[in-house]
């Protein structure tokens, strides 16, 4: 990590103080990352720019310039503002609910005349870092006693709650896995994680029975026997488990994959894009994006590990995880090891919230390593 | 303390976030280790299983083998048929199109409405039958007006093509469409393609894995929407195989001639070897035309004729062999210990308990010996030797000569007939044997029953004097043929009456052929298939022609030739022929299938003569039914069958049926009188 860490082009005077400063190494391979996406959706569309690639490219840079803009924000507004910022996307959470019942149906978007706006997919940064920053409120002290579990419950509970209500249960997920993550990391007791994983194991049945919409059951059940329904949602986890396994060791080559240009993998332009890819490019193509997000989180645990403040570490942590979560749930499910629950591949499926949402990580966690090495090198 | 707990937590945190990272790391390697499972380890079978989602196979149908008689001539073979398809996925506006087609190949309302059904089943690359068996007409007028109809899709196939016609019918069968429960039971995709016909009956269905060959496909890239996307390489069919008959077409077809207006059967077979040369039942149907599909019409005549042509009576016709078994009566008496010599006083008549049996001849035939007995047919003789050694001592030597015994041939239905004896009717009847039953075995009645292939089996065995096989198929061995158990003696004594009877003043004098050098050896029978009262015998027994057609006599000749060094056996059963005309009985039938064999000029030139008695040959006389009976039809006429094939051995079993209790009425008639020529 030292190397990656230590990035940039080095004060040479050429290029602006700021941007020398940037980690260009690992920008370098988010970009590759993103391009590598790019290449990917212009064969899903059969060899054209349109309608997805070109459409992503842009929104792919425009959000890492924002990300690379979120870089020169202070990490005090990151604490600061990470309640304010939960609270007004509670309340977009609760507008959509609203909106939803008016219009009859339901709706995860806010029009906001130039965009489209997901608040869940905002909320995946924003409860990370509402939960690090109670976490850093909350005096050391504490971290052992009950009062330091029932307040983080509630602000994961009413976010996720309103998503679940959507419905969006990968969106949901993500949150509630987001948050765990900064309550394990903050110090809760490891029994009460064993004893929720108990309890987990025990309600999720009922769960699956009692709180799940229909369609999400049904996908549950058809991860659970995925032949009982070859044809219906069974059919979209066998013929991505086909594209990836007769991409073999180097796939069929660029343009050459027959279920995705023919139509057999469905959705393989947004969350089954990992099939898409893995056809034309084989296990080297998925071996590569592993090793990739692999290197991305490594770097992101790093900069939590650098980090002075202990909001600092529990975010960065925190947001690595939370782009970890995006590339398992995604992984798994795409090759039949998860339900199909609609977790996108962050920089490879199509879909601007998805990019968004990972370069607000991103930038983020920039910020976080560009804070944590000014302090070094003071 | 406040600072050494913070020191703590982020001990504890930074120990959390390597665990985190571990975790991270195990999931990384679990994904890894997933991709390589499927990518690496399941490559092989996924990679079929995207090949077989990407490409369907067209089929196309395969050339079906030819059947060949004995000298290569074609029995059944395949010409070009022209046909339409359409592609529902290239049609564009499909209902201008179905409007055009319906237009320019004059489909009926049923048609069209079978292909709009056809069409709305079919996924979008597989092609549809808009019609098959076009005139070239009508094929090029479609074939021009292509490009203003994409999707359509003229096309040249090969139909089924029987050069003889009827004259085969039962021999090969014929060829139809698969029906939904072959296809359930083979789930070959083959089934249902365009075009593809299979064996219905017959040799066409015995022989279909010989003939059927391998199809060809046209291997079409499709999405999961079945839009075609392109065509890729296509693989020519290979051609069924080539039966080879020991039938002789010519031959075949002679006799089928010949026969002419009869409903019955006869069978040629080769003394030297027992090979089929002919086996020939008619009236029959025309298997072109069933292969074709079958018009309402012409189904609801072949059901309705009297004159069964949907039975394969060679095979499947059971009769009471009449006199035809004395010959073989005579080498089982000799067997028995019987002298040939010795005489018995025919007056006529024989008492039998409280039975009279009666023989043919009214006032007797006087005092007889065995060839004599054979020669005037004379029903005493046997009535009484038979009631002195028991039927049990005939029987033997009757299987031994074929009857009731079963021959492995390739025909899905034969019907084996009845030796009895006395074991056989204590299994079946829980009846004791009785001296009337011998009696009424002994001329080939009673309980006697025998397909015509075993008469004719039968007299090649008493030509050759060895227990021939009868065979059809020219690639199969030959089987073992055992002597009988005769001496040369006997057998001579018995050709020797057999030749009398033709040419010494027998009973079938009309057999004697005219071949210079050959003769003709033989034995007439009659089975009577009505029970004649006491009363009618004292008023006088009514002549055949005055009895309606289904209660007139079987008319039945067993023959072989040239009498001293035999080459040729037959075997031909008329149903209720009654011996009416004279050139369509039995003796002058056998004696010109004979001459054909030994001079095919003379016995040409003679059929030809006497076919306009009759009205022609078997194609012109078939045409004419057909116009009549359509002329006839008025009222609309009734379903036809689905299944052809399946109806028509339904049609068949009910006629075999029929024929069976024609004879248990003469059985019944065992106690009255029962007499043969």
């Amino acid at each position: 990590m030292a190397t990656l860490q230590s990035s940039g082009l080095g004060p040479s005077g050429i290029v602006p103080g700021p941007l020398a400063q940037l980690p260009w190494r690992i920008i370098g391979l988010v970009v590759a990352i993103g391009m590598f996406g790019l290449v990917v959706l212009y064969s899903a569309a059969s060899g054209s720019m349109t309608p997805w690639a070109l459409n992503q490219g842009l929104r792919f840079f425009v959000f890492l310039a924002m990300a690379i803009g979120l870089s020169r924000v202070p990490e005090t507004f990151w604490a600061l503002g990470a309640f304010p910022m939960y609270i007004v996307i509670v309340v977009m959470l609760v507008g959509v609910e609203l909106l939803g019942a008016v219009a009859g149906g339901s709706q995860r978007w806010l029009d906001l005349g130039f965009i489209r706006l997901q608040p869940s997919e905002l909320m995946k940064p924003v409860i990370v870092m509402a939960m690090a920053r109670f976490y850093e409120i909350l005096p050391a002290g504490e971290i052992r006693k009950f009062g330091a579990i029932w307040p983080a419950c509630v602000l994961l509970g009413i976010p996720a709650g309103l998503v679940m209500l959507q419905p969006d249960l990968g969106t949901a997920l993500m949150i509630c896995f987001g948050a765990v993550t900064v309550m394990f990391l903050a110090g809760i007791p490891l029994r009460l994680f064993i004893g929720g994983a108990l309890a987990l194991a025990v309600a999720a049945p009922l769960a699956v029975n009692f709180v799940l919409h229909d369609y999400q059951r049904n996908r549950v059940m058809i991860f659970l026997d995925p032949e009982s329904d070859p044809l219906g949602t069974g059919y979209h986890i066998s013929q991505s488990k086909v594209a990836i396994g007769s991409g073999g060791v180097f796939g069929k080559g660029f343009l050459q994959g027959t279920q995705s240009h023919l139509d057999y993998l469905p959705e393989g332009h947004t969350d089954f894009a990992l099939a898409t890819m893995m056809e034309e490019w084989g296990l080297m193509g998925g071996f590569f994006l592993i090793l990739g997000f692999g290197t991305l989180i490594r770097w992101g645990i790093g900069v939590s590990m650098r980090a002075q403040s202990r909001f600092a570490r529990l975010t960065a942590a925190g947001l690595s995880a939370t782009i970890f979560y995006y590339c398992a749930i995604n992984m798994a499910m795409v090759m039949g090891l998860a339900p199909v629950v609609g977790v996108p591949l962050p920089l490879i499926s199509f879909g601007g919230t998805a990019v968004m949402t990972f370069m607000i990580c991103f930038g983020i966690l920039l910020s976080i390593d560009r804070q944590s090495r000014r302090v070094q090198r003071w | 303390m406040v600072r050494i707990t913070e020191a703590a937590q982020a001990y504890s945190f930074s120990r959390r976030a390597v665990v985190l990272g571990g975790i991270q790391g195990a999931a990384a390697l679990v994904l890894a280790g997933r991709m390589t499972w499927l990518a690496v380890f399941e490559n092989e079978r996924y990679r079929l299983t995207a090949e077989s989602n990407r490409v369907r196979l067209t089929l196309t149908p395969p050339r079906r083998g030819w059947i060949v008689d004995r000298n290569g001539i074609p029995i059944a073979n395949n010409r070009t048929a022209f046909r339409v398809d359409m592609i529902p996925d290239r049609m564009e506006d499909k209902e201008k199109t179905l409007g055009l087609l319906q237009q320019i190949l004059s489909l009926s309302e049923e048609e069209m409405a079978r292909i709009r059904t056809d069409l709305k089943r079919a996924s979008g690359f597989q092609p549809v039958q808009v019609s098959d068996s076009l005139d070239w007409e009508r094929f090029a007028a479609v074939s021009v007006r292509v490009p203003e109809m994409p999707g359509v899709q003229p096309t040249r196939g090969f139909s089924r093509n029987y050069p003889l016609a009827a004259g085969v019918a039962h021999l090969v069968g014929y060829v139809g469409t698969a029906s939904a429960e072959q296809y359930q039971k083979e789930k070959d995709p083959l089934l249902v393609a365009p075009g593809f016909k299979l064996g219905k009956d017959g040799l066409e269905k015995t022989l279909e894995d010989r003939l059927r060959g391998t199809p060809g496909a046209k291997r079409v890239e499709v999405t999961a929407h079945g839009r075609l996307v392109k065509e890729l390489a296509t693989r020519p069919d290979q051609p069924g195989e080539t039966v080879k008959l020991t039938i002789d077409a010519l031959l075949q077809e002679y006799v089928a001639r010949r026969l002419g207006t009869n409903s019955g059967s006869a069978t040629v077979i080769d003394v030297e070897n027992g090979d089929i040369l002919a086996m020939v039942s008619m009236p029959a149907y025309d298997p072109n035309s069933f292969s074709d599909g079958i018009s309402r019409n012409e189904w609801k005549m072949l059901s309705e004729d009297d004159h069964v042509p949907l039975m394969n009576k060679a095979l499947q016709g059971l009769y009471p062999p009449g006199s035809t078994v004395k010959p073989m009566n005579g080498l089982a008496l000799m067997h028995a210990g019987v002298d040939p010599h010795a005489r018995v006083v025919c007056s006529g008549a024989m008492r039998v308990g409280n039975g009279v049996f009666h023989c043919h001849k009214r006032g007797g035939h006087g005092p007889l010996d065995l060839k004599n007995a054979i020669m005037q047919s004379c029903d005493i003789y046997f009535y009484e030797m038979v009631r002195r050694v028991g039927y049990d001592a005939v029987a033997p030597m009757a299987r031994a000569l074929g009857l009731g015994q079963k021959f492995d041939l390739p025909f899905s239905t034969q019907r084996f007939g009845t030796v009895p004896d006395s074991a056989w009717k204590l299994k079946r009847y829980k009846q004791a044997w009785t001296v009337a039953d011998s009696l009424n075995a002994s001329i080939g009645q009673g309980y006697v029953l025998a397909n015509p292939l075993q008469l004719a089996v039968m007299a090649s065995r008493l030509a050759s004097g060895r227990q021939l096989v009868p065979r059809l198929l020219a690639d199969t061995p030959r089987q073992e043929a055992p002597p009988l158990a005769a001496t040369p003696e006997q057998l001579a004594i018995i050709r020797d009456a057999m030749f009398g009877v033709i040419n010494s003043g027998g009973t079938g004098g009309a057999a004697r052929i005219q071949v210079p050098g050959i003769t003709l050896a033989g034995k007439t029978g009659t089975a009577q298939v009505r029970r004649i009262t006491m009363a009618e015998r004292a008023s006088g027994v009514l002549k055949n022609a005055s009895l309606p057609f289904k209660l007139r006599d079987h008319a039945l000749l067993v023959c072989f030739a040239p009498a001293d060094k035999p080459k040729y056996a037959a075997g031909i059963v008329l149903e209720h022929n009654g011996h009416t005309i004279r050139n369509l009985d039995t003796p002058m039938i056998g004696r010109d299938i004979m001459t054909f064999l030994f001079d095919r000029k003379r016995a040409m030139d003679s059929l030809h003569a006497e076919e306009p008695t009759w009205g022609g040959d078997y194609r012109t006389r078939m045409a004419a039914q057909a116009q009549a009976f359509s002329t006839a039809q008025n009222a609309p006429p009734p379903e036809a069958p689905e299944d052809a094939a399946e109806a028509a051995s339904t049609v068949a079993s009910e006629a075999a049926n029929a024929t069976t209790s024609n004879t248990i009425d003469s059985s019944a008639a065992e106690r009255g009188s029962v007499e043969a020529d």
